[in-house]
């Protein structure tokens, strides 16, 4: 249980969705006013999202070992089915579910 | 036509209502442990609403009072949507009130599937996106709650579930490659991501990641305009 007294408890709760909600609203409080968007923002909103998907991606597999564990090979696999029936059958939510699926039974039992 | 927006939202966000439960309850069950009832993780998943801040939030409120720690963590964790938000400055606009909403509910699942859905033309897209916004909001307070409540009542084998989060966003990453003509901007975004993940470790590799992808995009900026982005 924690000592923090429930006034302070309060306060970081609300710093922690003050931090969140600054970073959501900023570009929209900075830019989207009566003025035209600087070109350059305007670059980087078509620019950015190929790239932050790219780094999502990366993100969710920060914590592979490549080189201990089970070598990152339960998350190969389990990406390899996910793309491919993606590509094969075109289903996003049976693509997600497939490579899921697989990944659960590979980490509980061979690899578990 | 909010029925239909619905109707077309509600598909949308299945991997993420099995991810946001599953992540959800792991960490209502972390509140649980620590000694919170679950008012709290209720509170927080509604008013943070963004899943990696709040499990720190937890060590936070174990810790003695640092409010400016606090907010600086919170801003370095929760930089990334800033991005989210200068990709969404064109398709918020004229939202009106729903504006508020959708920016406020805007986390990387949300934002992934309003970027990169294809909304039917006879579908209003202010509704579809507050629908997905809204559900994935839903799932994820239920989860954190429900996790808070039953606690350590819960034995059955999850083991490996929150995988459906990185297919998901893999499956959206090849989605969005295939519709850009350039992969350009692909290969910054994957590359930096890996070589600083290399360079900085995963518990600290997303700040420089980010700079490093702005650093490399405005450079490109002249190339990649020309190529018609």
């Amino acid at each position: 249980m924690t000592d923090m007294p429930f006034d302070q408890q309060v306060i970081t709760i609300a710093l922690c969705a003050l931090g969140t909600m600054l970073t959501r609203f900023l570009p929209f409080l900075l830019f989207s006013g009566k003025k035209a968007t600087p070109p350059f923002i305007q670059y980087l909103g078509k620019a950015l999202p190929c790239a932050v998907f790219a780094m999502l991606v990366v993100y969710c597999l920060k914590d592979v070992k490549l080189l201990s564990g089970s070598h990152g090979i339960p998350e190969a696999l389990g990406l390899a089915v996910t793309l491919a029936l993606r590509q094969w059958k075109g289903q996003m939510l049976l693509s997600i579910a497939g490579g899921t699926v697989l990944y659960m039974v590979l980490v509980q039992t061979v690899f578990g | 036509m909010k029925r239909k927006a619905f109707l077309a939202a509600f598909p949308h966000t299945l991997p993420i209502f099995a991810g946001f439960w599953f992540l959800g309850l792991a960490y209502g069950i972390l509140m649980h442990s620590a000694g919170f009832s679950f008012w709290y993780p209720m509170f927080m998943s509604m008013t943070i609403f963004g899943g990696s801040l709040e499990f720190i939030a937890v060590r936070l409120l174990l810790s003695p009072f640092a409010p400016l720690q606090t907010l600086v963590v919170s801003l370095l964790v929760q930089a990334r949507h800033l991005f989210y938000g200068i990709a969404m400055l064109d398709r918020f606009r004229g939202m009106g009130w729903k504006k508020p909403y959708l920016i406020f509910g805007m986390c990387d699942e949300t934002f992934s599937i309003n970027y990169t859905a294809d909304i039917p033309p006879d579908v209003d897209r202010g509704w579809f996106m507050v629908f997905v916004t809204l559900l994935n909001q839903f799932y994820w307070v239920s989860g954190a709650t429900l996790g808070g409540l039953a606690g350590g009542l819960l034995q059955f084998n999850t083991k490996g579930l929150s995988f459906v989060m990185t297919a998901m966003f893999a499956v959206i990453f090849q989605e969005q490659l295939k519709k850009e003509k350039q992969k350009t901007t692909a290969a910054v975004g994957l590359g930096c991501s890996l070589v600083c993940l290399l360079l900085f470790g995963p518990d600290s590799f997303m700040i420089p990641t980010m700079v490093s992808i702005l650093a490399v995009l405005l450079l490109l900026r002249n190339k990649l305009e020309k190529e018609g982005i």
